[in-house]
């Protein structure tokens, strides 16, 4: 039975990786899960320096689902790279750098710092909507989204994965808009803008007022829009968005993509992802399906 | 130390006062592995409930493999805990964070603070350092539903405030500390932040070390969602900005280490 997947020419063992933020650079999962497992690794957002984050709370429970503000707090790519990536080399998975900036300059100066390291993949993060510069700015307007993409690739070294924002009107134009500006694979989907009012209170939940979504309460949503854009793009795309469980994943999967995130999922249950690929095993196996990519959009 | 998630069996569970129950888990070797001051996430059995409830370790037989939480109904997840019933399973994620100091507090005379949902965590504590420093513990409640009073009057002296004044001195713990003249050489803490942030002042003017345990909304409990961050004076090891996640590397903190805002 064979479950390595490839995306832009990097060899995956298995489809499943977790998603950016929900699992730091591995080293705190890594004592409930072994990371050998994982297809690949993608580390929390990092910028050109440090950045300190939004004031607490930065979190709220939803009916199925959660809030985060987390305003992508980071040691920068200095202590990243001599502290993160050594560690990651430890094991037997990809590495997947998700990079975030304020500026274009950011990013490229993160994107170019990458490029002698030991890392396989860069995921650009142009969809985090909880910071008031960069981020989300960059992915709600195809053009931004095309020329924030060129540049990176223009850049990298390695790879490049354009993480697209669910909140815009159609995201099937900023995965094209993506692909034009020569991304080599698309990931989505990023989390929902929501906010939460504690009526005790008559407060906000969060500090920053607005969160993004996350968790099974999104899942439908993430699926469409991978349909969507699985349907729509020729690069590879990598599902993410509410993944609590092997099913969940497998929908994703039949959608149209190459490689699935798990998230929110390992708040809920630290040892999530080696449970959906166990759970994608047997269900290949139950199934007779010799090798995962006859599942790659085979929703009929 | 190694964390776990397991399920484990409630033993019996009591209502202590108004909305404040006390649940004893069978824990095996979590309870072996657990100090005083690390805490428990908690998981609802409703699946739309996604993120496990940290709660601090009221007390811990590790011997007899229990933990004991007592915790305040504050909303649906913990209205769920309070149905639970002997025999009933539950799901815990643990031990996490880190306790207080007890070497440090070993020969000294040491005051135990803790306010409302505040006191239970420093029980355990109580208990470790009975006969090895002199203790005096001071509670503060709401009103005269007092709970866990009985337990640290048999670890040493034990002092309470109540706001209303239906008990002890009436005010806050720093109004009960002041009225009977308490003093010692260090101080541990747990409680509401305008409580923390008194003692951390007035710790500092009257030269006596603090350690305080903090709380903030969590997600992962382990380190690696950046959600329970509290300011630090100094840059912190993971991030290397002044935020001090407080699941992991704390929740206890020295009072000058942190910045309570």
């Amino acid at each position: 039975m064979k479950m390595k997947v490839n995306l832009a020419g990097v060899e995956l063992k298995n489809p499943v990786m977790e998603a950016s933020g929900t699992f730091g650079s591995g080293a705190e999962y890594g004592e409930f899960v072994d990371l050998n497992r994982l297809g690949a690794v993608v580390t929390k957002g990092v910028a050109n320096v440090p950045w300190p984050g939004n004031p607490t709370p930065r979190i709220a429970e939803t009916s199925s689902g959660m809030l985060n503000a987390i305003g992508l707090q980071n040691p920068g790519i200095d202590v990243f790279a001599a502290r993160d990536i050594p560690f990651l080399k430890k094991y037997d998975t990809k590495i997947i750098v998700n990079v975030c900036g304020k500026t274009t300059e950011d990013y490229l100066e993160v994107v170019e710092r990458l490029g002698d390291e030991p890392v396989d993949m860069l995921e650009i993060n142009i969809s985090c909507p909880n910071v008031k510069e960069g981020g989300i700015a960059f992915g709600q307007d195809p053009k931004a989204v095309e020329a924030i993409t060129k540049a990176c690739k223009a850049h990298a070294k390695q790879p490049v994965i354009m993480k697209l924002s669910p909140n815009v009107t159609d995201i099937v134009v900023m995965a094209k808009a993506a692909e034009a500006g020569g991304a080599d694979v698309i990931s989505l989907i990023n989390t929902l803008t929501g906010m939460k009012i504690d009526v005790n209170r008559r407060c906000f939940a969060l500090a920053n007022k607005t969160g993004g979504l996350s968790g099974p309460a999104i899942h439908p949503v993430a699926v469409r829009m991978v349909y969507q854009v699985a349907n729509a793009v020729k690069v590879p795309v990598i599902g993410m968005g509410g993944i609590k469980n092997w099913e969940d994943a497998m929908e994703f999967i039949l959608a149209g993509a190459s490689a699935v995130a798990v998230g929110t999922a390992n708040f809920h249950n630290p040892y999530a992802t080696t449970e959906i690929i166990d759970g994608i095993a047997g269900y290949m196996e139950r199934n007779g399906v010799e090798d995962i990519r006859e599942l790659i959009g085979a929703v009929k | 130390m190694a964390k776990e998630k397991m399920t484990t069996e409630v033993l019996c569970q009591e209502k202590l006062a108004e909305g404040i129950y006390s649940l004893w888990l069978n824990a095996g070797k979590m309870a072996a592995e657990a100090v005083p001051g690390q805490f428990i996430s908690i998981y609802s059995s409703d699946a739309s409930r996604l993120l496990p409830r940290p709660i601090s370790l009221c007390e811990i037989d590790s011997e007899g493999g229990r933990l004991r939480v007592v915790y305040r109904v504050a909303g649906a997840g913990t209205e769920e805990f309070s149905q639970l019933k002997q025999g009933d399973f539950v799901d815990i994620l643990g031990p996490l964070g880190n306790g207080f100091p007890l070497k440090e507090a070993e020969g000294k005379r040491v005051l135990l603070i803790g306010g409302g949902i505040g006191i239970p965590p420093m029980l355990e504590t109580a208990k470790a350092l009975r006969g090895k420093a002199e203790l005096t513990s001071v509670l503060g409640y709401r009103d005269s539903q007092l709970f866990l009073q009985t337990a640290f009057a048999a670890c040493g002296a034990a002092e309470v405030a109540t706001e209303d004044g239906s008990a002890g001195t009436k005010g806050n713990v720093l109004d009960a500390v002041r009225e009977k003249g308490l003093t010692g050489d260090l101080i541990f803490a747990c409680g509401p932040k305008p409580m923390l942030r008194a003692l951390k002042a007035y710790a500092a003017e009257t030269d006596i070390k603090c350690y305080l345990s903090l709380e903030e909304r969590m997600a992962c409990g382990i380190g690696a969602c950046l959600a329970c961050v509290c300011q630090s004076k100094d840059v912190d090891e993971h991030s290397h900005v002044h935020n001090k996640r407080i699941c992991k590397e704390g929740p206890v903190f020295c009072a000058e280490e942190v910045e309570l805002l």
